[in-house]
Order: C-alpha cells, then structure tokens, then sequence
C-alpha cells in the first residue's frame, strides 16, 4: 500500500469514527426522547392535572400538587434571580473592569455555574432549613436561585460587553446619567440576550432535583403556602420512580416528561428569540 | 502674513490653551491651543491617528470613561475651565453635544431617542415635548420622512436617516456647541451630501467642530480649519487660507495628497 | 476673546434653569452614587454565597471531623447504626463513575466536535449543534429514570454477560467485570454519566476548534493534508488547552452530578473491585440518606461529604476555567 493511500485510508477511519461519534449522540438524544415520550404519554390523562399525588398502596392519582409547586417555587426563583443577576452583571460590566474584585466576582460565577447542585441545597438546608424555616418552598426557591443567578450575571455582562463603545458614549454625550446610561440605553439594547439568558436560567433549574430534596422537601398535599413543604415534580419523580407501585412509576414517567418539554420548550424559545432579535 | 489668530472671529466659544492629553503613559496631543469660534464650522483635518478625534473628545469630557486618560491644560467655556475636575460632566455634556461617526440611535422609538435627552434637564409637558420633538426632527430635515412614524424603532430607519436622528437628538437638548466626530464617514454619498447640508445651516445657531478625514468636506463645509500632525496643532486658520496658501509645508504636503 | 482662569459652572441661560439644573446634577449624582452602590451589594452576593457554602458546610461537618479525624476521608467504613462514618467508598465511586464517564464521553465528543466543524454538511451544522445543546438542557433526572428503567434492564440482559464472557478470564481486567449481571452498578452510572457528559465537552470542544484561524486550516489543507491530518496535526496541537478544559469542565459536572447517579448506581456503601457491583457516590450517598438522618453525627458527617465535594469539583472546575480562558485568548497570538 502506497503512503498516500494509507493517509487516505487513516483519514477515512478518522472521519467514520467521527460521523460514528454523531450519530452515537444523536441515537442517545433520540432513544431517551423516544422512552420519555412513549411513557410519558401513556401516563398523561385528566387526571394527572386534576388529582393529587397519591398515598402509598392507593390506586390513580395525578401530579396536580407537584406541578403547582414547582411553578410557583420556580417562578419565585425567576422573580428573585432576575433582578439579582442583571444588577450583579451591570456591575461588573460598568464598573468592574479589571479590578481585583471583579475577577474574583466573574471567577466564582463562572465556578458557581457548574457547581453540584446537591451542595448547594446542603448549603440552603444549613442557612434556612435548619435556623429558622423548617423545609419549606422558600427554601426551594432560594436554592434555586443560587444556581439560576450565576447563569444571569454571566449572560447580562457577557452581552452588555458587547454593546458598541459608541452608543455607550452617544448616551453619556446627551449628559445621561450612568444609571440612566446603563439601564435605559445599554440594558434595553441587549435586552434579547438577557432575557434569553434568564429563561435558559429557567429551564435549567426547572428540572434541578437535588437542591431540593432538603429544602423544598416534598408534600403528599395540594399546597400553595410557600413557607410550608410543598409538593414538587423533581422530587416526586425521584421518589415515585424508585417505588414499588406501578401506578406511582407511570406517574413518574408522566412528572418526566412534563418537565422535559417544558424544558425544552423554554429552550426553543430562548433560542428563536434569540436569533430572531439578533438578526434585526 | 498675519498670524492666524488674528483670522478668528473675536468671539470664541471654547477657548483651548496649553492642552496636552495622555492616554497612560502615551502623549495624544501636545500643548494645543486654539479657539473654536462661535456660530461658526471648525474642522479638524490630519491624517489617522494624528490626535484630532482626541482633541474632540477633551470638549464633553468624553475621555472622563476611561481610566487612564487624562487631560492637562485648559478649555474655557463661558470663562470655566472644562477640564477642571469639579466641573459637572453631564452638564458639560448637555451643553456640548456630539455625534458619532457610526449612527447610535438608542433602541428605543424615534419619538423618545430624542425625548430622552430633554427629559434629563427639562420637565416639559406632553404638548412642549411633542412640540419639541417635532422642532429638532425638522432642525434635522427629518420629520418629512419620520414625521408619521415616530413610535417606531430608532433601529429601523437607514443609516442616514439615523445620522440625522443622532443630529436632531444632540440639537434638542439646546447645546451650544456639536461636535460631529467624522459624522459621514460610515455613509453613502447621497446621505453625506445632507448632512453637509444640515451643518451649514446650523452654524448660525450653534458652534460646530467637526473631524473629518476627507478634506474636500472641510473644505466645503467649514469656515475655519485645523491640521494636527502627531498630536501637534500643525497650523490653524480659515478654510480659504488652509487650503489656497498653506504656510506650513507640512500642511501643504497633506493637503495636495503627499502624505496621510 | 480672555482666558478666565476661574472654574464657576457652566453658565446658563437665566436664573430658574440654572437652579433647575443645579439641583438636576445633584440629583443625578446621588442616583448614580446609589447605583454603583446596590449593582456592587449584588455582585457581592455572589461572592458571599460562595464564602456561605464554605463556610456553613465546613461549621456543619465539624463534629464528624472532630469525631474522625482527617481519617474520615481514606476511612472505609459508613455504619450508619454504629455512627461510624468514613469518606472513601463514597469518594471512590464518585471518582471511578466519574473516570468511566469521561473515558466514553472524551472520544465521543471530540468526535462530534470534529464532525460538526470540519466534515458537516453547513445545512446541517446548525440544527445537530442545537441538538447537541438541547440535549445538554435535558434535565438530568430524566437520564436517571431512563438509565433505570430502559437502560440497565437490556445492559444486563445483553451487554454485561457479554463482557463477562469476553473478559472474564482475563487477569486484572476480569475482576472488574465480575460479579452478578444485575445492570445496575458503578459501571452503569458511569455510562448513563457519560452520555449526559457529551453534550458539555462536546460544546466546549466545538467553540474552542471554530477559534482555530481559518488560514491556518486553510495552509495546511493547501499543502495536501487530509481532514484527519488538519484536524490532529494543526486544530488540536493549536486549541490542546481548550479541550483538555473542556473535559475538565465534564468532569466537575460528573463528579458532582446527583440524579444521572443516583437511580442506576445501587447505593451500597461499599467497596468492591468489580464495576458490575453497585456502589455510591457522595452526591447519591447525600440524596439517599441526608432526608432520613438523625442530627448529629450522621447529618454532620454527610456535611463532610458535601464540604469534601464542593471542594474536589471546585478545582476541577477552576482549573477548567482557567484552561478554557487560557485557549480562548490564545487564539490572537
């Protein structure tokens, strides 16, 4: 065989293998959409929306309790996060600079970003759960927001860095203030960017289960008092898919796949919002 | 031949004495002084990087954004010192409005790009604003074109178009002087041409300075013309005189195209 | 025209706006003061959460330290009856799930990485992209209950006796292997981990290979290179620190990764030499039992897991920002 064949032959293994690699993750992708779907919609009736979690042994039963607490702990979260996370990414964008404190700042988001989310439901337990709230869905909310807020910072200032330097300075040439600067001028013309930035914020904590199995706990009962434990999807596909009823497994796959179209719904739209804004 | 001082009209508006800029360590400009002439077009011509935007940027304190730029020197305004630290920037900046040499509507409507400027140190009512609007955008020879659509975005007329909202927005917070920093570098012959038009008729109101790389425009358009060469005032004087009989022979080169 | 020295503010037009406007600045200067004052209090929240999660981990797990010793982190044992409590079981399937995650997801998503930027049709780029990042937002639960219920099922019954078969007598590597075929183990956890693993590194390989010059593809294409020689000869030599912080970056999401886990691992607090064994991990040791613990010394000790955790993926993942800054910013040299 000739060199120039075998570097033929080389590349053409290479490049197979790597057509294999895509086409590995894209069988994975659809093998768990497919199971989730199958399973999912065989679990989903009226009954999912309209009854509670059922108690153990018991037969039917829906998710009604779960899913309106994972809404509200999770719309609390986007409430909480979204001021939080634009305001800290404001400053580091305009006053941050290269100081010392704002390295530090963009370093520890940037960990927080992929940090365990067990460790920070752990964290919550010892700061609220333990001192003061007992489980509650405060406490969830907070835990959540923990991990949604490093995903806003970044976003914010990652897209406010790339606001031209000239509309920047037009803004201050009409004698704006900086606040005025910043949050009428520079904010509003990123504002697809951060707002994609908070839903993606969103879809990533709305299927986060860890952080609150010891804060937001779980409640067998329909509940919107949010200082009381409260019923939510995450926690109870955890524990229903572990369970020996059948009826609580198919509830499980139900929770599973409500949550991963949500998900990845939110996901979509960030993304054709996006685009749509950034090609204007 | 006299000295060029003597060409400028007696009543300056700034008045620009020993100014020297850093940015850090670097020298900008050098020890510039000159007179910026009241209800008159002075443009600053050079060859790129020569300091004449620099020289610009010293009027509304632009370069006050970024640590490590400084200024020494004087630029007397209604006999204060620009440059002194206590003098309020947003004020200045009101009183001396600018525009860029790529169009910066903010993203907002037409009707508020220019509002948000007068909203800052007016309180007008919702009739003077409309009333005021309507005055910068014809000051700008626009409202024949967005006079209809003024709740649509700054973002979605052309680029001339924008330039003129980016003229009508500085014109209507009143300021006493422009200053056009290469205002029609990024557009098209057509729109340059307006905009040509639209400084010649609000010299009589306003003090203008203007940069510009393309000389025939300061030629055209200006009544008294700088040339800076590496951050050195070169030579200053009117338009006619610059261009027809340069005394400097640095001038002369830049200007018959030797150089720049 | 005299060059007054003074510095009195810039003169107005009459006497009312000028006190208008006097007032304005003041005012202007208040807000602009009270804003850089609350953006900065937020982004000191963030750096205070991470000196609260130290903080309050490391105050919680003191008694179990108190009680242990610095042997709690190569202690074996985790007697929760006897209150005994040692880090190493749980370290050591975090680490080996972990590890065998990493060495299928490696390969794979350089693979991906190669094919959607050197070899994609450009319709097709896009859409496999966003496929990829979608399936990096599929909560991670849901690869846990698949791994459960679809995953582990046909790995025992088709794949594990196979290797069993296969490697079985194989000194050293057959122990790995042996062992009941129950589909449920570390190496299982390791697989479902791997598989919610590709879609980060493959991102981050992706993005840090497009900052390869397209001049410089373009040279060594020029000179007759095939695609395979491009890309290991020239986008991997050029983009090394990149990706190697893009695989640091899957692992601290592995290491710390509770759900993908948790269902498919087995929950035994043990250590034992094959991958077919059910083992632990401390994110899954810390969702099975901290909601049933007693306060005290078990509670205390799960803390010390959470504290040895949050520590562990915190330098991976310094490590991997730094690496994957370090090869962006490259990219202009």
């Amino acid at each position: 065989m000739s060199l120039y064949s075998r570097r033929v032959m080389t590349n053409r293994i290479g490049v197979g293998l790597s057509m294999a690699a895509m086409a590995f993750g894209l069988l994975a992708l659809l093998w768990i959409l497919w199971t989730l779907l199958y399973n999912g919609f065989a679990a989903l009736s009226w009954d999912l929306f309209t009854r509670d979690t059922p108690a153990p042994g018991s037969e039917g039963g829906g998710l009604r309790n779960a899913i309106v607490g994972s809404l509200l702990i999770v719309g609390f979260t986007a409430l909480v996060s979204t001021p939080v996370g634009i305001l800290a990414g404001i400053y580091l964008a305009e006053f941050g600079g290269r100081s010392r404190f704002a390295a530090a700042a963009r370093f520890v988001t940037d960990v927080m970003l992929s940090a365990p989310s067990i460790v920070i439901g752990l964290f919550v337990y010892a700061l609220a759960v333990e001192t003061v709230g007992g489980f509650s869905g405060w406490a969830g909310s907070l835990a959540l927001s923990l991990i949604a807020i490093p995903v806003v910072v970044r976003t914010t200032e990652n897209m406010l860095v790339l606001v031209p330097g000239s509309l920047r300075e037009a803004a201050f040439a009409v004698g704006a203030p900086h606040w005025q600067v910043s949050l009428k001028v520079t904010l509003r013309a990123v504002k697809a960017g951060v707002l994609t930035g908070i839903l993606l914020a969103i879809a990533r904590v709305a299927g986060e289960t860890a952080p609150l199995l010891f804060t937001a706990l779980s409640n067998q009962f329909y509940s919107t008092e949010m200082s009381m434990p409260m019923g939510n999807l995450p926690v109870v596909i955890f524990q229903f898919a572990m369970s020996p009823y059948d009826n609580w497994v198919n509830l499980a796959w139900g929770g599973a796949l409500l949550i991963a179209l949500l998900v990845l719904a939110i996901n979509v739209i960030a993304r054709v919002l996006f685009r749509k804004k950034s090609s204007d | 031949m006299p000295p060029p001082q003597e060409n400028v009209e007696p009543e300056a508006i700034l008045a620009v004495r020993d100014l020297s800029f850093y940015y850090g360590e670097f020298r900008g400009l050098n020890k510039v002084s000159l007179d910026i002439a009241k209800s008159k077009v002075t443009a600053f011509i050079g060859p790129s990087g020569c300091g004449k935007s620099t020289l610009l940027r010293t009027f509304n304190r632009m370069y006050d954004l970024y640590p490590g730029q400084r200024a020494d020197g004087q630029i007397n305004f209604h006999g204060s010192n620009l440059l002194d630290h206590r003098q309020d920037v947003n004020l200045v900046r009101a009183k001396i409005g600018m525009v860029f040499q790529k169009p910066t509507p903010f993203p907002m409507t037409i009707y508020e790009n220019i509002a948000f400027g007068v909203r800052l140190y007016e309180r007008l009512s919702k009739s003077d604003m409309d009333a005021r609007v309507e005055w910068a955008l014809r000051k700008a020879a626009l409202w024949e074109e967005t006079g209809n659509k003024l709740q649509q975005s700054g973002l979605s007329l052309s680029g001339g178009q924008q330039q003129r909202l980016c003229i009508a927005r500085t014109i209507a917070v009143k300021p006493e002087v422009v200053l056009l920093d290469e205002p029609t570098s990024a557009l098209d012959p057509l729109s340059t041409a307006k905009i040509e038009e639209l400084i010649n008729e609000l010299k009589s109101e306003y003090s203008i300075a203007i940069v510009t790389h393309n000389m025939q425009q300061a030629a055209r358009i200006s009544d008294y013309t700088a040339f800076i060469y590496l951050g050195e005032l070169v030579e200053f004087g009117s338009t006619s005189e610059l261009f027809v009989k340069p005394k400097n022979q640095q001038t002369e080169d830049y200007i018959t195209g030797r150089f720049g | 025209m005299s060059a007054v020295m003074t510095s009195n503010p810039v003169v107005v037009d009459d006497q009312g706006s000028q006190a208008r406007q006097a007032n304005q600045v003041r005012k202007f200067k208040l807000q602009d003061m009270i804003f850089h004052r609350v953006t900065l209090l937020f982004a000191l929240l963030v750096l205070a959460a991470l000196a609260g999660i130290l903080v309050a981990l490391t105050f919680e797990a003191m008694p179990a330290f108190r009680e242990f010793g610095v042997s709690f982190l190569w202690s074996r044992v985790w007697n929760v009856p006897d209150e005994r409590f040692g880090a190493l079981s749980a370290i050591y399937g975090t680490v080996v799930t972990s590890v065998i995650a990493l060495s299928i997801a490696v390969p794979v998503s350089f693979g991906i990485a190669l094919f959607l930027t050197e070899t994609c049709p450009a319709w097709l780029r896009r859409p496999l992209g966003t496929a990829i990042e979608l399936l990096a937002g599929v909560p991670s639960i849901i690869y846990g209950i698949w791994g459960l219920f679809v995953f582990a099922p046909l790995f025992a019954r088709y794949v594990q006796p196979y290797l069993q078969a296969v490697f079985g007598p194989v000194p050293v590597i057959g122990g790995w292997f042996a062992g009941p075929p129950i589909g449920i183990g570390i190496l299982t956890a390791g697989i479902v981990l791997s598989l919610m693993v590709i879609p980060f590194v493959a991102s981050v390989m992706r993005d840090v290979f497009e900052t390869v010059p397209p001049q410089l593809k373009e040279s060594a294409y020029g000179i007759g290179c095939t695609t395979w020689e491009v890309v290991t000869g020239v986008v991997l030599p050029y983009t090394r620190v990149g990706v190697v912080g893009g695989i640091m970056l899957g692992l601290g999401r592995a290491l710390g990764e509770t759900m993908a886990v948790t269902f498919v691992v087995g929950n035994s607090n043990r250590i034992v030499g094959s991958l077919f064994a059910p083992g632990t991990s401390i994110a899954s040791t810390l969702a099975n039992e901290f909601g049933e613990a007693d306060p005290g010394l078990h509670i205390s000790a799960l803390f010390a897991l959470g504290l040895v955790l949050f520590i562990i993926t915190f330098i991976v993942l310094a490590i991997s920002r730094w690496l994957i800054q370090r090869g962006i910013a490259k990219q202009g040299k």
